[in-house]
């Protein structure tokens, strides 16, 4: 019953005028950067972070929640009739989805993406409702060394599910967590690695990290492609399927829903992840497997409900235990803390209102797409006629106009150019940037829990294990690392993440 | 020396670079105990660390048995072009104002593309300093010099 009120409660905030307004707004850019290739959610939903200051808390929440989302929605169209995928998670769509659409079977193929991952969202949505409550319960029995494994298992699902190497991606989340710590050490109040330059004695900025390398980096290496944009572009046709149709994309969307619902509450997971995840077990386990890659819809229908269904889980961690757990998320925490919120058990108890207003969200959010996919699928089209040479100006100067007004200093505009430079020194040497990111949301937080550990422990070490919850966090975190290292695992591991590139 | 991974090799000495910056400045403040942590500890065991792994990444990357990769090319003119335009967004912001600002901003990074041309980009300068004057300046109502200094 607790349930139905606090539901009650979300829906009454996410139904006033200006709530819905923004949540509209959040899918359409959504949809939009999702279309449009080259532009991921990360670097827009940093570029337009600076937007969100004159907003009350639970509407630039409302909007950045629905960027996210809503850019899994769109990426499926143009994978789907462009063959190039407008999101990483939707690399796996464009192989079934193109050729699909190759056989004139493109609005088929775009109704059993867009109606899985309504299903998979409500479903997911539902699913944060629920078990948000009780994992905020165990939550408040954290102490600092509890966290600071927390966070151990969360660094470390992060670099195991990430593609490419491994050790290399511990590399950047120790980078991340040293760029993090940058600025005024809040026990000493010295100010690190700010060398008399006060701007940097409040820190780093960290919409202009997440805009250089993932925004500006970007830019630099689809320009570097010197491709002309010039497509063919698959005719959409009848948006109804058959009933051979749905009959197989209905398990479909059913084994991609659980798939992505439980990859995308994982450290580390995500949308990109849950849909890699979903493709391979539907190609393995169909009856016409033998048509995977030749236009099999199961093909559509099972990645594309999970990367939805997993956009919303991965809220759980963040919402419950103020943890990121990938970078998305780790942005939405930036958002979080530039309105003072603190992400973390208590926004349930002390901020109700925004929490569960930004659940019901996701479920109008949810219907607007499937209304915003669906029946305006033609407007959509019509973007991806825009050239890259005129899209990647506007790209910059929304970015630099974003970036200046954080703190109304330039100063924050040369920190990005410069990232921008690092960025693409990371590309060049095979660096993931997504898990620096992470570390250098966590930095902070992590020095803090623990010092605060063995504080508590006068400088014992063995805190961290003698604490049973504490040990079964390390432990899992070391499971992962073992799993992945074994050689079957590795080589298969190898072989899902080579279709992403 | 035979290096087999370059993109490992650059690597490598990237996080050593990094790792030997942090740990070494880290040394200028406190160190403190484990119990009592001054504010030098945590980033120098990291930078440390961070330098021990860049350190046994470059080893790997000349090992006969790490699989051969090389950098690609490095597209100078493109990344200092867009960096560089940005910079100098960053410039000539406070002096020459908003609008031109971002009219240089897209016609200098527009030139970076292989596709340039004078009148698309005009019309993109065009359209974009329109929408996000209204959009930034009218309808969010932030805060920028608009004009040049001098006309001020």
């Amino acid at each position: 019953m607790e349930l139905l009120n606090n539901l009650s409660l979300g829906f009454e905030t996410a139904f006033t005028l200006q709530n819905l307004m923004y949540c509209f707004i959040g899918c359409v850019l959504g949809t939009l950067i999702g279309v449009l290739p080259g532009l991921g959610p990360i670097a827009t939903i940093a570029m337009l972070l600076p937007a969100t200051y004159a907003l009350p808390p639970i509407a630039a929440l409302i909007m950045l929640a629905g960027i996210y989302y809503g850019s899994q929605y769109g990426g499926s169209t143009t994978a789907i009739l462009l063959n190039i995928p407008g999101e990483t998670s939707s690399v796996v769509t464009a192989i079934d989805g193109y050729q699909m659409a190759k056989r004139g079977r493109a609005g088929v193929a775009l109704f059993a993406a867009g109606f899985g991952s309504f299903f998979a969202g409500c479903v997911a949505t539902l699913l944060l409702a629920a078990f948000a409550a009780p994992l905020a319960e165990v939550a408040f029995k954290f102490g600092p060394a509890e966290y600071f494994s927390l966070m151990v298992l969360g660094l470390i699902g992060a670099v195991v599910l990430a593609s490419g190497s491994l050790i290399k991606a511990i590399g950047m989340i120790l980078l991340g967590l040293l760029l993090g710590l940058i600025g005024t050490d809040v026990n000493s109040g010295v100010a690190r690695y700010s060398f008399d330059i006060p701007q940097l004695s409040d820190g780093i900025g960290f919409v202009s990290v997440a805009m250089g390398v993932f925004g500006f980096a970007e830019i630099m290496l689809n320009l570097e492609k010197k491709g002309t944009g010039e497509t063919f572009l698959n005719k959409v046709t009848t948006l109804i399927p058959t009933w051979t149709d749905v009959k197989r994309m209905t398990p479909s969307i059913l084994r991609g829903t659980t798939i992505g619902s439980i990859l995308g509450i994982l450290p580390g997971g995500g949308a990109a992840l849950a849909a890699f995840g979903a493709y391979t077990v539907e190609k393995k386990s169909s009856k016409y497997s033998e048509e995977f890659g030749k236009g099999a819809i199961e093909g559509v229908a099972g990645p594309e409900s999970a990367n939805n269904a997993a956009a919303q889980t991965s809220f759980i961690p963040l919402l419950t235990l103020g943890i990121p757990p990938n970078a998305v998320m780790a942005l939405m925490v930036g958002a979080m803390t530039i309105h003072n919120i603190q992400p973390g058990p208590q926004v349930m108890t002390s901020n109700p209102a925004l929490f569960w207003g930004l659940i019901a969200s996701m479920w109008i959010g949810n219907v607007m797409l499937i209304l915003l996919n669906l029946p305006l699928i033609g407007i959509w089209v019509k973007l991806l006629k825009i050239p890259y040479r005129l899209l990647y100006p506007a790209i910059l100067v929304f970015c630099c106009i974003g970036v200046y007004t954080v703190s109304n200093s330039v100063f924050d505009v040369f920190v990005t150019a410069g990232f921008g430079v690092i960025g693409y020194m990371f590309f060049k040497f095979g660096c993931e940037p997504a898990p620096l990111l992470l570390g250098f949301v966590l930095g902070p937080m992590m020095e803090e829990n623990f010092r605060r550990a063995l504080l508590l422990s006068r400088g014992d070490f063995t805190t961290f294990i003698t604490r049973p919850l504490s040990l079964g966090l390390l432990v899992a975190a070391a499971l992962l690392v073992v799993i992945v290292a074994l050689p079957a695992i590795k080589k298969s591991r190898q072989e899902v993440f080579s279709e992403e590139l | 020396m035979n290096i087999r991974n370059k993109k490992d090799f650059g690597a490598g000495i990237m996080y050593m670079v990094f790792g030997l910056f942090f740990a070494l400045n880290a040394l200028n403040y406190k160190m403190g105990t484990a119990a009592k942590m001054g504010p030098g500890y945590f980033p120098f065991w990291l930078g440390a660390f961070l330098a021990a792994l860049g350190f046994f990444i470059l080893l790997k990357s000349m090992s006969s048995k790490s699989a051969e990769e090389s950098i690609g090319k490095w597209d100078w003119r493109i990344m200092i072009w867009i960096s560089g335009s940005v910079a100098l967004y960053g410039i000539l912001l406070p002096t020459l104002g908003f609008l031109l600002s971002v009219i240089i901003l897209v016609f200098i990074s527009a030139s970076a593309s292989h596709e340039f041309n004078w009148k698309g980009s005009a019309l993109n300068a065009l359209f974009l300093v329109t929408f996000t004057y209204l959009a930034f300046v009218k309808g969010l109502n932030l805060q920028f010099p608009l004009y040049p200094a001098f006309l001020n």
